[in-house]
């Protein structure tokens, strides 16, 4: 901007915060509404429906009625998509989610190595850490390092298993229902289920602590 | 692809770094950028694998520098000039300069807004019956396609177990290349984390990938 700065200099703030990205961003808009291939509208409801519609919660409602009703558990356990099928309340997801349970013996994680693959629908958009190269890079080779990154440890002696997400079919981790948490409601256990348990980072909270 | 987004097991990128209490977009522009991506998919310009391998062939130095949303960026601009829905000169102009091109499944509009809210479905009947079955033990291949493949680098030449069969699937090497959908087996292959790595491996790990059967052979 070196040019014109002395002319231009009184109105700088109109075009000085946007980055360079962001006016790319905004040329490509423009260009595919201008040549009729999207209309700007459908896509500010794309976003809303990110925003407003999906996320951990879905999962959540998921694992806590796993939780509480073992028929659920073993549907979502033998068929996953199929078994959120069934609760008219949840995203519709695809027609491939498996669903895998953490025991005393075994803790499962997920990761995509190759790009970021991540059940959208269950959990929505994926945080920046599932997406970038320590995480992808680490969690095949060193899970427990990964889980030291989260302030979680394991026990020596259990099993760790990572999905490596590398086709279509998505994985969601069905945690271990907390302690304490006897004759809850589902509604109630939903609000412990963390959107990392069901990655395999983290637990759910445990009842009585701040969330 | 042997692509710097072939991830698994390389060393040195430092100690993963969550967020409190992350935002759902960090720019407006990220969300823009998602949501063009799923709305030129959705109308037909491109599938999820095609998409991928634009995202894969970015230079090694971008791909790494690029935050994520980013990279989807580059990857649709390039993407779409490549197939002729837009040229150079229009995005360096940043204006339309001529006619669209027709889309498959044509423009995206708020009646298509609900489809892309869906996961799609990848299962395919099958072409012919599965060459393994559950138990069996399989090796991954050692191959090094120069275009896109979903069998990551660290698990070839070695021997695991097929642990669940998912049925047919759309055969991402086939699709990526717009080759057709070329419906393959796809199992869990699970793998000992000694075998992956070594005696520096954890005695506890095991790691499976989502394999279709081309990547296999009897082991």
């Amino acid at each position: 901007m070196s040019h014109d700065h002395d002319h231009h200099h009184h109105h700088d703030h109109d075009h000085s915060e946007l980055s360079e990205t962001e006016l790319r961003v905004r040329a490509l808009e423009t260009i595919l509404t201008e040549k009729g291939y999207v209309e700007p509208a459908a896509l500010d409801a794309i976003i809303q429906a990110y925003e407003t519609k999906i996320g951990p919660h879905n999962g959540a409602r998921v694992v806590a009625k796993a939780w509480t009703d073992p028929a659920f558990k073993q549907a979502l356990l033998e068929d996953g998509s199929k078994a959120i099928g069934t609760l008219g309340h949840v995203s519709r997801v695809g027609d491939h989610l498996v669903v895998v349970e953490n025991t005393p013996v075994r803790h499962n994680m997920v990761v995509c190595t190759l790009c970021s693959c991540y059940p959208w629908e269950m959990l929505g958009l994926p945080p920046v850490w599932y997406k970038a190269a320590p995480y992808r890079s680490r969690a095949v080779k060193d899970p427990r390092g990964v889980l030291a990154d989260f302030g979680v440890s394991l026990p020596k002696d259990i099993e760790l298993r990572v999905w490596d997400s590398t086709a279509e079919t998505r994985f969601l981790v069905l945690p271990m229902r907390p302690e304490g948490t006897e004759g809850w409601s589902e509604e109630q256990l939903a609000e412990l289920v963390t959107r990392d348990s069901m990655i395999g980072t983290g637990f759910p909270a445990k009842p009585g602590a701040p969330s | 692809m042997n692509g710097v987004h072939d991830m698994g097991g390389m060393d040195g990128f430092g100690k993963v770094e969550p967020e409190p209490n992350e935002p759902m977009f960090h720019e407006e522009w990220e969300s823009r950028v998602l949501a063009m991506v799923r709305a030129m998919g959705a109308a037909g310009a491109f599938n999820i694998d095609t998409s991928r391998f634009y995202r894969e062939t970015l230079p090694p130095h971008v791909y790494l520098s690029s935050s994520y949303y980013k990279k989807w960026f580059l990857g649709l601009e390039e993407m779409l000039i490549e197939k002729g829905y837009l040229t150079r000169e229009e995005v360096a102009a940043g204006h339309a300069m001529q006619p669209g091109k027709a889309l498959k499944h044509g423009k995206f509009d708020l009646a298509n807004v609900e489809r892309v809210m869906v996961r799609g479905k990848f299962a395919r009947p099958a072409p012919a019956p599965a060459r393994f079955k559950i138990g069996d033990r399989v090796r991954a291949k050692n191959i090094h396609p120069t275009t896109h493949t979903r069998l990551p680098r660290y698990v070839r030449g070695h021997v695991g177990v097929v642990e669940l069969n998912h049925g047919c699937h759309v055969f991402p090497d086939s699709a990526a290349m717009e080759l057709g959908e070329n419906p393959q087996w796809l199992y869990t292959v699970v793998f000992e984390g000694s075998d992956l790595w070594g005696e520096d491996g954890d005695p506890t790990l095991k790691v499976s990938i989502d394999a279709f059967e081309p990547y296999l052979d009897p082991a």
